[in-house]
């Protein structure tokens, strides 16, 4: 068994194409929607980089982080942007970036996986396991597609008078679209 | 033989729709300034809840009065005083149908969909657009400020024929008891 997870190891290793290192940011998105009194109110997270060791192929060795800098937040509106990043909110002061490291990936087949890994944020680090799609396209490149519903309160996020989720909804639904490349 | 009246559907429709009108022009004046809150979000969703109620009620109200001609104008008033009772009421009527429309209008171009009730999304009517936002922004303070002249006109007027000319104007439009549907 052990020889076999090394040949698979040696494989990855070899198969040189097919292993992800970095995300092309440009062409990446991580946005959020959020609910205020029922309104679903869209948002973006401009500033964010990853690094990762990742073959498709051997799924059960791949490993990244990827880090998202909370200042670079746009909520669309520019009052409740210089809000959300106060000390309610995300604190960026003292919380300046949200991690989510990657600890394991499952194939669900048909190009779908499973992520499970930990994500911090504002000093709180909870599991997260997250469905996504996995597609290759040109250059060598791979699209990672998917979304998750994060309770907000479950980090403290917007707490004092905002822990009102009558308001500002708990459930807050983040897409990611992730262009991995070599 | 009884004074011509309005209809009871008639005079609950005025009465409501006055009441959400100051409810919700005094939400609008207060939370205009507000610093960001849960308080104020809370406003801004209550303040367009009363703004889509009173769009509906005025097509409801529009409906009916199609149906049920309003009682003539007392015969003594002089026609200037006539033309002028019409021209007020179709003026309020004009500024109950676009108050609410410009208010929908600026929120679509400020990005934020209207959900009646926080459980019915309305169409977005314009596509985001920030400066168009503001500019409808004003149109809506301006034309809200002309629907508090014609009401206050509107009222003065009310009180003039109840208290100086002692006709039955204000008794046709507030006393429920005797009128029909």
């Amino acid at each position: 068994m052990k020889i076999l997870v090394l040949a698979l190891l040696l494989v990855g290793a070899g198969a040189q194409g097919a292993e992800y290192r970095h995300v092309d940011v440009t062409h990446s998105q991580i946005r959020f929607t959020s609910k205020q009194m029922g309104v679903p109110v869209d948002g973006v997270f401009h500033t964010f980089d990853a690094d990762m060791a990742f073959d498709p192929q051997a799924p059960a060795t791949a490993r990244g982080q990827l880090r998202i800098a909370l200042a670079s937040i746009d909520t669309g509106n520019r009052e409740a942007s210089e809000e959300v990043i106060g000390a309610q909110w995300f604190d960026v002061k003292r919380y300046p970036m949200a991690q989510f490291e990657m600890r394991q990936l499952q194939p669900l087949g048909a190009g779908r996986f499973q992520i499970s890994g930990v994500l911090s944020l504002k000093g709180v680090s909870r599991p997260l396991a997250v469905d996504a799609t996995l597609k290759t396209s040109g250059a060598g490149q791979a699209v990672m597609d998917g979304s998750f519903v994060l309770k907000r309160l479950d980090f403290g996020v917007g707490g004092g008078v905002w822990d009102d989720v009558g308001v500002v909804a708990n459930e807050v639904t983040v897409q990611f679209h992730l262009v991995l490349e070599p | 033989m009884q004074p011509p009246r309005y209809t009871r559907t008639a005079i609950v429709l005025h009465g409501v729709m006055a009441l959400l009108i100051v409810a919700g022009f005094g939400i609008g004046l207060y939370m205009a300034d507000l610093h960001l809150s849960p308080l104020k979000l809370r406003l801004f969703s209550y303040h367009k809840w009363i703004g889509v109620s009173v769009w509906a009620l005025l097509l409801l109200r529009m409906l009916w009065r199609s149906r049920h001609a309003p009682p003539p104008l007392p015969a003594g008033m002089p026609a200037w005083e006539q033309t002028a009772a019409n021209a007020g009421h179709l003026l309020l009527y004009v500024l109950m149908a676009i108050i609410p429309l410009s208010g929908w209008l600026m929120s679509s171009a400020q990005g934020v969909t209207t959900v009646y009730l926080g459980l019915w999304p309305l169409p977005d009517l314009l596509a985001k657009n920030e400066a168009l936002g503001r500019l409808l922004l004003t149109v809506h303070r301006i034309l809200n400020y002309a629907l508090l002249g014609a009401v206050a006109v509107h009222v003065a007027a009310a009180l003039k024929h109840h208290f100086i000319d002692r006709d039955d104007i204000l008794g046709r439009m507030f006393r429920l008891t005797g009128a029909t549907e």
